[in-house]
C-alpha cells in the first residue's frame, strides 16, 4: 500500500484544522487583548488627569501672574505626590529638581535630570506637539515612552480669570505618571492570549490527527479489501462501523463484494458443470466402447479372409474403434486435470534413459537425432514425461521435416527437453493456440491424427510437475517445443520413496 | 499353467457386451474362458473351475471388486487382472492393495490383456534345484516353494516372481522400471505402484515387522533391494 494518498489526507486535515484554530485564536484573543488593554490605558488616563485637575485647584490663588523660580519650584512640589511628578514651565523658565516638601517618596529614576537632586520632569522629555496644544489653553495627555519605561504625561495650563474673559496665564504644569504597572498587566494579558492560543493549537492538532486516523482508518481497510478483492479473494468484507458515509461506503462495498462471489460462483459452477458433462460422457462412452474395442482385434485379424466389401469394412470399424478409444481416453484425462484429481507417482528417473525408452517403444530411435548428456537425473512421472514427449516427437516426425532432435540440457534445479524439427515452423498467428483444445490450425486438416488434445494434454502434464511446455520457431526454421521440468518436482502426496 | 498350453481364464465382469467381447477375443487367443456377470458366481467358479487366471471388473453389482478381490486371495493364489476405468488412480491402488497381481485399463484391448495374462503366467522356476538360505528364509527354486522358519508361505505368483528375483542377487538395488520389466514385463512406463503394493504385500508375508523390513529393503530414491541378511 502507497502512504501517499493518505498522508495526502491527513496533511490537509491537519492543516485545515490548525488554520481554523489560529484564524479563531486571534480573533478572539486578539479582541480581547485590544478591548482590556485599550480598557486598562483608559482608567488609568482618567484617574491621572482627575487626581491632577483636582490638584490643580488647590494651587489657586496664584501668589503673581509672572511666577519666579521659586514659584514654579512651589508649583512642581505641589503637584507632585507618590504617584507622579511635575514640572510647572513659565515661558523659558521652568521649576528645578528640589526635595518634596511633603517628604514623599521621590519619583523613579530615569526622571530626574541628569545632575539634578529633586524629582522633576524633564521638560524636553514632553513631547512638542503636547506643549502647542497646552500652550493653546487646553488639557492634554500623551504616552510616552522615556528612558525604556511607559509614561503618561498630562499637560494643563494655568489660566487666569479676570471679571468677563479668561486668559491664559503662560504657565504650563506637566505631570508624568508611571504606566509600568499597566504595562505588565497588558503584557500578562497578551502572554495569556498567546499561551490560550498555542494550547487552542495543540490541541486542534491532536484532534485533527484523531479525525484523520477516525476518518484513514477506515479508508485503508477499504483500500486492503478492495486490493484482497482485486487478487481474487471474492470472500473478503470490511467490518461495518457506526453509521456515517463511510459506513455506507463501507455497506456499499461488502454488498458489491457479495454480488461478485456470487456471480463468479455461478460462473464456476456452470464451468464446472460443463466439465463434468464432458467426464460423465465419456466415462459413460467407455462401456459400449470396452465391448467394441474387445472385439476389433478379432475384426481386423478376421479382416483378410473375409471377401470385399466387408473386409474393408471390418478393417474400418477397427481402425475407428482406436482412434475413438483415443479420443474418449483423451477426453478423461483432460478432466481428470480439469477436476484436480491428477497425481503425479514420482520416481528418480535418469532423463536420457526414459527419452531412449519413450524413442524405443515406438520404433522411433532410428528416425530422431538426440543429444542426451548421461547421469542427468530427476525426480519425475516416468508414464506423464513419456505422454509429453510422445506427442512432441509425434508431432515433429508427422507434421515437422526431419531432422526431428531431442535435446536434453541439465541445470542444478531444472532440465529442459529441447524437441526440434526442420520444417517451415508454425505459423506466427497460430503460436498463441497450439496448446489449445481441439485446435486446428488448418481447417482443411479438420481430422488429422490424434484427438486434437494432445498438446493440451503434454502441457498439462508439464503444469502437473510444476513445469512448463512452450513452443517457438526456431531463427533457421523449424518449430522448437521446450518442456522445462523441476529436477526435483513438488510430490503433495509424498509419493514412493 | 504351462505355457503356450491351454490356461483356464475366469472372466468376471458385468456388462454382457464387454463380456462377450473378450470372451470372444481370448477364446481366439487359445484360453479356455469361463465369463461370469457377478462376483458371487466368480467366487463359486473360483472353486469349481480352478482357473489359471482370473480377469475381474473392479465394478460390479452387488458384491463390489474389491471384496471379491480379497476373497479369491484368501481362497487361492492365483493370479488376479483387474479391469479398471481409466484415471481412477484410487481404484488401482485399493485393487493392488486387494491382493491384484496386474491391471488393464478399460476399453481394453485383448492383445494388451493377453500379454499381461502371458506374463502372469510365465513360469519363473530355474532347471536346476537350488535350496537357498536367507537367513530364516529358504527359497526353493525348482519346487517354488518358500518357508520361514521351515513353515511354507503362501506367495501369490506375482509376490514370489518378485522374492525370486530379488533373492537370485542379493544385495543388488533394482530399480521400479526394471522389476517392471522383469516381474511384470511392462515396459519402461510400467506402473511403479505395481511395483510398491506387490513389495508391501510381500514384506507382511515374509518380514517379522513390515515397518523394519530385513529382506525386501528400500533403497531411497532407486528401488527395492534384496538383503543382505
Amino acid at each position: 500500500m502507497t502512504p501517499r494518498p493518505s498522508l495526502g489526507l491527513r496533511a490537509r486535515l491537519l492543516f485545515a484544522f490548525a488554520l481554523l484554530c489560529v484564524v479563531t485564536a486571534a480573533a478572539v484573543a486578539g479582541g480581547i487583548y485590544v478591548q482590556a488593554r485599550n480598557d486598562i490605558l483608559q482608567r488609568a488616563q482618567d484617574a491621572a488627569v482627575q487626581a491632577m485637575r483636582s490638584r490643580l485647584e488647590a494651587l489657586f490663588p496664584l501668589q503673581s501672574a509672572t511666577p519666579g523660580q521659586a514659584e514654579l519650584d512651589e508649583i512642581a512640589r505641589t503637584m507632585t505626590d507618590g504617584n507622579s511628578f511635575a514640572v510647572a514651565v513659565y515661558h523659558e523658565e521652568h521649576s528645578r529638581p528640589g526635595p518634596p516638601a511633603d517628604g514623599s517618596p521621590g519619583p523613579p529614576a530615569g526622571l530626574w535630570k541628569p545632575g539634578g537632586n529633586a524629582p522633576i520632569l524633564d521638560p524636553w522629555a514632553i513631547p512638542k506637539g503636547l506643549r502647542r496644544v497646552v500652550a493653546g489653553g487646553d488639557i492634554a495627555w500623551q504616552r510616552v515612552v522615556w528612558q525604556g519605561e511607559p509614561y503618561l504625561i498630562i499637560g494643563a495650563p494655568l489660566l487666569i480669570v479676570e471679571r468677563d474673559r479668561t486668559r491664559m496665564s503662560g504657565i504650563e504644569v506637566y505631570t508624568a505618571r508611571s504606566l509600568l504597572a499597566e504595562q505588565r498587566s497588558i503584557d500578562g494579558l497578551a502572554a495569556l492570549a498567546w499561551l490560550t492560543g498555542g494550547a487552542a493549537l495543540a490541541f486542534a492538532v491532536v484532534l485533527a490527527l484523531l479525525a484523520a486516523r477516525g476518518v484513514l482508518r477506515p479508508v485503508r481497510e477499504l483500500g486492503r479489501a478492495a486490493r484482497l478483492l482485486g487478487e481474487g479473494e471474492l470472500r473478503t468484507r470490511i467490518a461495518v462501523r457506526g453509521s456515517d458515509e463511510l459506513a455506507d461506503v463501507a455497506r456499499t462495498f461488502n454488498n458489491t463484494a457479495a454480488e461478485l462471489e456470487r456471480h463468479v460462483k455461478q460462473l464456476r459452477e456452470m464451468e464446472a458443470d460443463a466439465r463434468r458433462f464432458v467426464a460423465d460422457v465419456s466415462h459413460e462412452l467407455r462401456t459400449p466402447l470396452a465391448a467394441l474395442a474387445a472385439v476389433a482385434d478379432v475384426l481386423d485379424e478376421e479382416a483378410a479372409g473375409l471377401p470385399e466389401p466387408a473386409g474393408k469394412a471390418a478393417r474400418l470399424v477397427s481402425q475407428e474403434t482406436l482412434n475413438l478409444t483415443g479420443l474418449v481416453n483423451d477426453l478423461i484425462e483432460i478432466s481428470r486435470f480439469d477436476s484436480g484429481v491428477a497425481a503425479l507417482t514420482l520416481n528418480e528417473v535418469d532423463v536420457a534413459e526414459l527419452v531412449r525408452a519413450t524413442l524405443r517403444a515406438r520404433g522411433w530411435s532410428e528416425a530422431v537425432h538426440t543429444e542426451l548428456p548421461p547421469a542427468v537425473t530427476a525426480r519425475l512421472d516416468p508414464r506423464r514425461v513419456d505422454v509429453i514427449l510422445a506427442n512432441l516427437v509425434g508431432n515433429a516426425l508427422r507434421h515437422g521435416e526431419p531432422p526431428v532432435s531431442v535435446r536434453l540440457s541439465a541445470e542444478p534445479h531444472w532440465i529442459a527437453l529441447e524437441v526440434r524439427d526442420h520444417g517451415p515452423g508454425l505459423d506466427e498467428a497460430v503460436l498463441p493456440h497450439v496448446f489449445d483444445r481441439f485446435y486446428k490450425a488448418n481447417a482443411a486438416r479438420a481430422r488429422s491424427e490424434g484427438s486434437g488434445l494432445g498438446l493440451a494434454i503434454a502441457r498439462e502434464n508439464a503444469r502437473l510437475h510444476q513445469g512448463d511446455l512452450t513452443v517457438t520457431n526456431a531463427p533457421d526454421g523449424g518449430a522448437t517445443f521446450t518442456l522445462r521440468l523441476p529436477r526435483r518436482a513438488h510430490d503433495p502426496d509424498g509419493g514412493p520413496e | 499353467m504351462i505355457l503356450g498350453g491351454v490356461s483356464r481364464v475366469l472372466l468376471i465382469e458385468d456388462d454382457p457386451a464387454v463380456r462377450e467381447g473378450l470372451e470372444l477375443a481370448l477364446t481366439r487367443h487359445g484360453h479356455r474362458v469361463r465369463a461370469v456377470e457377478s462376483g458371487e458366481q466368480g467366487l463359486d467358479r473360483l472353486r469349481t473351475d480352478l482357473p489359471d487366471v482370473v480377469v475381474l471388473d473392479l465394478m460390479l453389482p452387488g458384491m463390489d471388486g474389491f471384496e471379491v478381490c480379497r476373497r479369491i486371495r484368501a481362497a487361492r493364489e492365483v493370479p488376479i487382472i483387474m479391469l479398471t476405468a481409466r484415471g481412477d488412480d484410487m481404484d488401482v491402488v485399493a485393487g493392488l492393495e486387494a491382493g491384484a497381481d496386474d491391471y488393464v485399463v478399460k476399453p481394453v484391448q485383448p492383445r494388451v490383456l493377453e500379454a499381461r495374462i502371458r506374463a502372469v503366467l510365465r513360469r519363473i522356476g530355474r532347471d536346476q534345484a537350488e535350496l537357498e538360505r536367507h537367513g530364516d528364509l529358504t527359497v526353493d527354486r525348482a519346487g517354488l516353494v518358500v518357508a520361514k522358519r521351515g513353515v511354507p508361505v503362501s506367495l501369490a505368483p506375482t509376490e514370489l516372481r518378485l522374492l525370486l528375483e530379488l533373492s537370485g542377487t542379493p544385495g543388488r538395488v533394482h530399480s521400479r522400471q526394471q522389476l517392471l520389466e522383469s516381474v511384470w514385463e511392462h515396459g519402461y512406463f510400467g506402473d511403479s505402484r505395481l511395483v510398491d503394493a506387490c513389495v508391501q504385500r510381500l514384506r507382511a508375508k515374509i518380514e517379522d515387522d513390515s515397518a523394519a523390513p530385513v529382506y525386501v529393503q528400500t533403497v531411497r530414491g532407486f528401488g527395492y533391494r534384496f538383503g543382505p541378511v
